[in-house]
């Protein structure tokens, strides 16, 4: 039996990115309300203004329906987010109906990232958070989806199976015990700080390591004293 | 993080700003100034009379910019920001080791260490530059203050470090006239005089610390902490206390050189002031522009962070250092390192 968390207890679907990536990004972000825009996030929301623009929120072209900036939520997940664009496949079963749309339609979510493919499941996990709550919400089936990547442009489909689902779910109550928690986990340097986004506020070479700024006054005053 | 920051002054009286894009347009009696690029901004300083337009408040606000109002002597009026950033277990915290009496005495036990240590730093770079000219006394508080620095950092009572604190004041202020190289009888300094500042070198340094008290506000509400709420100073309404901690490791090495290069340099002069019937000192509309010329000059200099050791500008040494404050404070860093000049 999972549990259903309330309204109150709702947290941003993209933290689950952050947190499949870095707790400790995740915790600034969440924990300490810290987001600071750096190259690739500037690009990554220009990308987003140019899905969005001026596009209509939702368009028919031919067999799919093309939906933009859905708000979305899962009680069983503990998240609420929005989904760049849930495109509706139609289908001959197992589908909902659409509004003014005769027959059966299948949500299709796709979400657009500026870089390209990752090797870890970030972004998957985030597109397979949007599809839980797309089938919570609508009481549909949602087994694929896709990731459009800016860098090659080109979709990636992604395939929301048993392991990818129960992936997300953990992190989804990873993510939950972390903002309970409310402390942050130490920085642990490595690769990926160099990109990160949060790695000013986060200072990944100085903190989380014991004694660091103790050990700095002191030997600051013994030097000083040595020339003085 | 934003790497070069800077601060605009606007000082014509009756000046309007407005927005215009993604710029500034500045105009006097109606007529176009000039337009300055609002990115790269962190704060809009005007001084006296100076209008701003509510499209430009709420954009500025919206890009984190502030905008604060000052006299035309320099005495905070007003300020203008968005919403409180950070966050309430920061400030949960903040407020939860100010009250706790040790961890209280340990941080203000760094702003007392850097403070002394960097007053100490100036006075023996210039035993070092003028050997000839610092007497005995410059050497002797040089010792002085290296006693302080000890007792200090054996110190975790916060009204002893305070009277630590005060006597180092007096050791730095005491040979601070031997670091003044030019002739003038009125560019001296005697003793440090506040309210109203008295002298030429007091009037000057009054000015730039309201400046800097003004950027480490800044830099404290940029990273969620609660400006009022001090270590070293005591509460007092309407005293932005924290921003008076963290102001100490800088008065010596961001507003004291300042000053002291702006005399020694003769970019300000004694015709440049105005002495009052009272005796105290008031700036003049030009030397108050060099001054702020020179501030905004000093912020772009670049210098190696000594705990980050990262190549920063001075003008974000307060962010860095609220940043390093808060980081503690959450529990990601043992101490707080303050800014010790090298
Ligand atoms: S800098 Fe490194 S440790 Fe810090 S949040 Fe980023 S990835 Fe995590």
């Amino acid at each position: 039996m999972t549990r259903l968390y309330s309204d109150d207890e709702l947290l941003a679907l993209s933290l689950l990115q952050h947190i499949m990536f870095c707790e400790r990004q995740c915790s600034l972000n969440s924990n300490e309300q810290l987001w600071f825009d750096n190259k690739l996030t500037v690009s990554g929301s220009q990308l987003h203004r140019r899905v969005h623009g001026d596009a209509p929120r939702r368009e028919k072209r031919g067999d799919v329906i093309v939906v933009r900036e859905l708000l979305l939520c899962s009680h069983s997940l503990g998240v609420t987010g929005k989904a760049d664009v849930v495109e509706f496949h139609r289908v001959s079963i197992n589908g909902i109906s659409m509004e003014g749309c005769d027959g059966l339609w299948q949500p299709f979510p796709v979400e657009y990232k500026h870089g390209k493919p990752k090797v870890d499941d970030c972004d998957r996990v985030q597109l397979c958070a949007q599809a839980i709550c797309l089938e919570e919400m609508l009481g549909a089936e949602v087994p694929e989806g896709a990731i459009f990547y800016g860098r090659i442009q080109k979709r990636e489909a992604v395939v929301f199976d048993p392991v990818m689902r129960r992936t997300t779910c953990d992190s989804a109550s990873k993510l939950h015990a972390l903002v309970e928690g409310g402390r942050n986990p130490p920085a642990v340097f490595r690769d990926g700080c160099t990109h990160c986004a949060m790695k000013d506020a986060c200072m990944p070479e100085v903190t989380g390591l014991r004694e660091k700024a103790s050990g700095y006054i002191v030997r600051a005053l013994s030097g000083n004293d040595a020339d003085g | 993080m934003k790497k070069h920051l800077n601060t605009v002054y606007v000082t014509t009286p009756g000046a309007y700003l407005s927005l215009e894009g993604e710029a500034i347009l500045v105009k006097t009696d109606g007529e176009v100034k000039g337009r300055l690029p609002m990115h790269m901004l962190e704060s809009i300083v005007c001084f006296g009379h100076v209008g701003i337009s509510p499209p430009l408040m709420f954009a500025a606000c919206e890009r984190g910019i502030c905008i604060a109002w000052f006299t035309e002597r320099g005495r905070f009026q007003a300020r203008v920001g968005g919403p409180v950033s950070g966050n309430i277990l920061l400030r949960k915290a903040q407020y939860r080791s100010s009250e706790e009496p040790s961890c209280k005495a340990q941080i203000a036990r760094s702003f007392v260490i850097g403070k002394i240590a960097n007053c100490r730093s100036i006075l023996q770079r210039n035993v070092r530059d003028h050997p000839e000219k610092a007497g005995s006394d410059a050497k002797e508080a040089v010792d002085a203050l290296s006693g302080s620095l000890r007792c200090a950092s054996e110190c975790l009572d916060v009204d002893t470090l305070r009277g630590i604190e005060g006597m180092a004041a007096n050791y730095y202020y005491g040979v601070f006239d031997g670091m003044i190289h030019v002739d003038e009888d009125s560019l001296r300094f005697r003793n440090r005089s506040r309210r109203p500042p008295l002298d030429r070198v007091n009037a000057l340094l009054s000015f730039i610390y309201t400046m800097l008290v003004h950027d480490c506000v800044s830099a404290l509400e940029g990273v969620g902490l609660d400006p009022q709420a001090g270590y070293l100073h005591a509460d007092r309404p309407g005293r932005p206390s924290l921003a008076l901690d963290l102001m100490e490791e800088f008065r010596s090495f961001i507003a004291d050189r300042l000053v002291l290069s702006l005399i020694n340099r003769r970019q300000v002069t004694p015709s440049g002031f105005t002495v009052t019937e009272t005796g105290a000192v008031l700036m003049d509309d030009d030397t108050r522009k060099t001054v702020l010329v020179g501030y905004q000059e000093r912020k772009n200099e670049e210098l190696r962070h000594p705990f980050l050791e990262e190549q920063v500008t001075v003008g974000m040494l307060p962010h860095l250092q609220a940043r390093l404050l808060a980081r503690h404070l959450r529990g990601d860093l043992d101490a707080y390192p303050p800014f010790f000049v090298k």
